[in-house]
């Protein structure tokens, strides 16, 4: 823990939080009061056809049913969209390397998992993928999945300010106001900056390098690949999607090349779900109570790091020689990066719903990988998922207020509404739907033939392999522990079903929820009422958060990572 | 059933429009934009000698000779025999894992004739996480100054500096960590730079 990774870390939080104030206010002003922007002299004509061809109705207010109706056949009419350029792709243009057409189980598992913003990988980018699948296919997720999360979150929100209406917003108009005036032009800004740095950006075939110690009789040494990387990795990164061009996501040395284009992902990353703290202090009123959530994020987000950074440094105790001296855990890891931008890679990628990555967690120490996987059934609400992240806090916020409610006595309220019974049901409902389509499913790979099959690593690491995968998919992450071998019909098509679950399932209580909240009269606040922002409340959010992860994940827990760690530590045994 | 036939409808056109714009218009304009302005760092950064395409500056090779630097091991072989990439993926107890480090450990320290107790650079056991890392750490490199000034007729001292001479500090000397790339090492070392 040498102090110019102390002084990277400073960077980051102090960027962040200084771009969260502005940024925040520039999405209330696409979002909420649809003012011209900076980019509308350039993409005001697009903005002007999409309503155009959308139709008048596009102004309307929706009611959260209304919205929530868009939302479904707008986001299965991409997920076909996905589905058949994969599944034609063998028959459609730029295709140098001359792929086949994706399997139908693995084309379903890739749509659903593009489409749920969650960017789980049953294949290898690079000797799967044409250049069309991924610049349609797969882009076109990138970016709608991304709206769609930041839409539902500006719902919720509405919903949270407005008060005794039935209507929320209008999906049509979120949608396009967010991805012409937030998605598309910082991605055009984040591509060319990474092409600068050396992502490629072209549609040739692989090169075939001879290499300058040239194995004897083998011509070509190496396959270069070669394709359309930077204006995807742009909105992987920004649409908190993950979904890599290549097999090593961004720790493939074209994906993310440099130090400097590894700490603007980081940014990226972070940067819409931190901003979004500040739409909410804004719309609701009360700016304090935005950076209270922010706050509760980044202790969180910190504490989470520290204890992944420090296990990674010190390294796997089992080879001492390769000590922290020397080096840490540097299995599955990238020189550039080093043991510090790997771990706060793994920390960002899981806390944000990201699920890039610069490093293989299979390969973390048992507490270094336990970090991640914890972060993703903690609900991914530390920063977030764009917009999922800010959803799944406000429903802690509101646990959490409930339970301050119940600790004094008084009827619950959250910034002037009162919370009931309903509205209760429904966080509830969300809470447990989530750690179910978790644990569930895991817990059904391992007692099954075809679930064990794909495990890479014995013992158990293995147990933490499939928790893994089920966390990731529930979550929307799409992070792995990579070793599991996935890609067959049964966990293909299981791992599709919870993607979609944990997505779209999830937001019928979240908006829901917006729709009961705007309907509530606001009573002014009173000298009873329990305040939103400052110490007592970041510290009951915290606990919150963590007594429901802890209560609902340590068990599973205990049986993958946590006694990893003792054996490592307390035994010589290998698997 | 109005009401829903249009959101259809709307659902259709939304994504037929974006579809122009976000999947046509937008990484045309980006390929566009990349090869007028950095049209080397587009293509992959490709180095290009008298003989053909040696590689590129971003991805690693293969080295076994004593006389070049190593990289460190690859999960995919340096892609020697298709487009590859990605780490080992072995856990913390691997059996598999355990019995690697071990070979490169006794292969690393023969190579370069390192006593029992002389720590390893990490880096240079470990499989990197693209497999195509195209650096490794200066202590890695340090290391491996002895071998390859023997098999090339150099003193320690030339070698070391041609280390220091490739050595990248933290880019902006903040971010990342020092490094060294192999390929561009090896390439100066060969006299072709």
């Amino acid at each position: 823990m040498e102090i110019g990774s102390w002084l990277q870390l400073l960077l980051f939080i102090g960027l962040l939080f200084l771009l969260t104030r502005p940024f925040g206010s520039y999405l209330y002003k696409v979002m909420e009061t649809k003012e011209k922007t900076i980019f509308s002299p350039v993409l005001g004509g697009c903005e002007k056809l999409l309503f155009k061809a959308l139709g008048r109705d596009v102004e309307k207010e929706q009611s959260w049913k209304q919205y929530g109706i868009a939302l479904a056949f707008f986001s299965l009419a991409g997920m076909l969209l996905t589905y058949f350029v994969l599944r034609l792709q063998h028959i459609l243009p730029l295709n140098p390397q001359h792929f086949a057409a994706v399997e139908p189980s693995l084309a379903f598992n890739t749509a659903a998992s593009f489409a749920a913003n969650t960017n789980w990988q049953n294949y290898a980018g690079e000797s799967t993928m044409s250049h069309f699948s991924q610049m349609v296919g797969l882009t076109f997720q990138n970016f709608v999945s991304a709206a769609v999360g930041i839409a539902v979150a500006a719902a919720l929100v509405r919903g949270i300010a407005r008060k005794s209406v039935r209507t929320i917003g209008n999906f049509w108009a979120d949608l396009i106001r967010v991805t012409l005036h937030v998605l598309l032009p910082l991605s055009i800004m984040l591509a060319i900056f990474f092409i600068s740095q050396g992502v490629i950006q072209n549609f040739s075939a692989d090169v075939k390098a001879a290499c300058l110690e040239k194995p004897a009789g083998r011509e070509p040494a190496q396959f270069i690949p070669q394709g359309p990387v930077a204006s995807q990795e742009a909105i992987k990164i920004l649409g908190t999607n993950g979904g890599g061009f290549f097999n090593a996501n961004s720790s493939h040395p074209f994906e993310n090349p440099t130090p400097l284009t590894n700490f603007i992902q980081l940014l990226a990353i972070f940067l819409i779900p931190s901003a979004l703290t500040r739409y909410l202090g804004l719309m609701v009123g009360n700016k304090k109570h935005g950076w209270a959530v922010w706050s509760a994020m980044a202790v969180l987000f910190l504490a989470s790091l520290m204890v992944c950074w420090t296990a990674e440094g010190k390294g796997n105790s089992r080879y001492p020689v390769l000590s922290a001296s020397s080096g840490g855990n540097m299995e599955g890891k990238e020189t550039r990066f080093g043991i510090f931008n790997s771990a706060l890679y793994a920390t960002v990628t899981t806390s944000a719903s990201c699920g890039a990555v610069n490093s293989m967690h299979d390969s973390f120490t048992p507490l270094g990988g336990l970090m991640p996987l914890l972060n993703i059934q903690l609900g991914e609400v530390v920063y977030g998922g764009v917009g999922s992240g800010l959803s799944g806090m406000l429903i802690f916020v509101i646990l959490a207020v409930f339970i301050a409610g119940l600790m004094v006595g008084r009827t619950p309220e959250y910034l002037g509404k009162k919370i009931e019974s309903a509205d209760i049901k429904l966080c509830v409902f969300y809470i447990l739907a989530s750690a179910i389509l978790i644990l569930a499913p895991a817990a059904w790979a391992a007692a099954s033939r075809w679930g064990v099959a794909g495990i890479s690593n014995h013992g158990p690491h293995g147990l933490s392999e499939m928790l893994y995968a089920f966390s990731s998919a529930a979550g929307n992450n799409g992070s792995a522990f990579a070793g599991l071998s996935a890609n067959t019909p049964a966990y293909n098509t299981l791992l599709g079903l919870v993607m979609l679950a944990g997505r779209f399932l999830l937001m019928v209580p979240v908006l829901a929820l917006a729709g009961n909240l705007a309907a509530k009269k606001v009573i002014p606040a009173g000298s009873g009422s329990f305040p939103v922002h400052g110490m007592t409340f970041i510290v009951l959010l915290v606990g919150t958060i963590i007594i429901v992860g802890l209560l609902t994940f340590f068990p599973a827990l205990s049986l993958g990572p946590v006694v990893e760690h003792f054996i490592m530590t307390g035994s010589g045994k290998l698997f | 059933m109005k009401a829903l036939a249009g959101e259809i409808k709307r659902a259709a056109w939304a994504v037929i429009l974006l579809t122009i714009l976000l999947c046509g218009i937008y990484p045309l304009a980006i390929w566009g934009i990349g090869q007028l302005l950095f049209s080397e760092k587009a293509n992959g950064s490709i180095l290009v000698r008298e003989k053909g395409i040696v590689g590129s500056v971003l991805i690693a090779q293969r080295f076994t000779s004593p006389a070049y630097f190593h990289s460190r091991p690859s999960a995919v072989a340096y892609a020697s025999s298709a487009a590859d990439s990605g780490g080992s993926n072995l856990g913390p107890l691997s059996k598999l894992l355990h019995d690697q480090l071990m070979a490169r450990i006794n292969n690393y320290r023969r190579e370069n004739g390192l006593a029992a107790s002389f720590p390893i650079a990490a880096d240079a056991v470990s499989a990197s996480a693209s497999g195509l890392d195209p650096h490794i750490s200066p202590a890695n490199a340090f290391s491996q100054a002895a071998r390859v000034a023997g098999a090339r007729g150099l003193s320690r001292d030339q070698v070391m500096s041609m280390i220091r001479l490739h050595l990248e500090e933290r880019q902006l000397g903040i971010f990342g960590e020092k490094r060294v790339n192999v390929l561009l090492l090896n390439l100066a070392l060969d006299g072709h730079e």
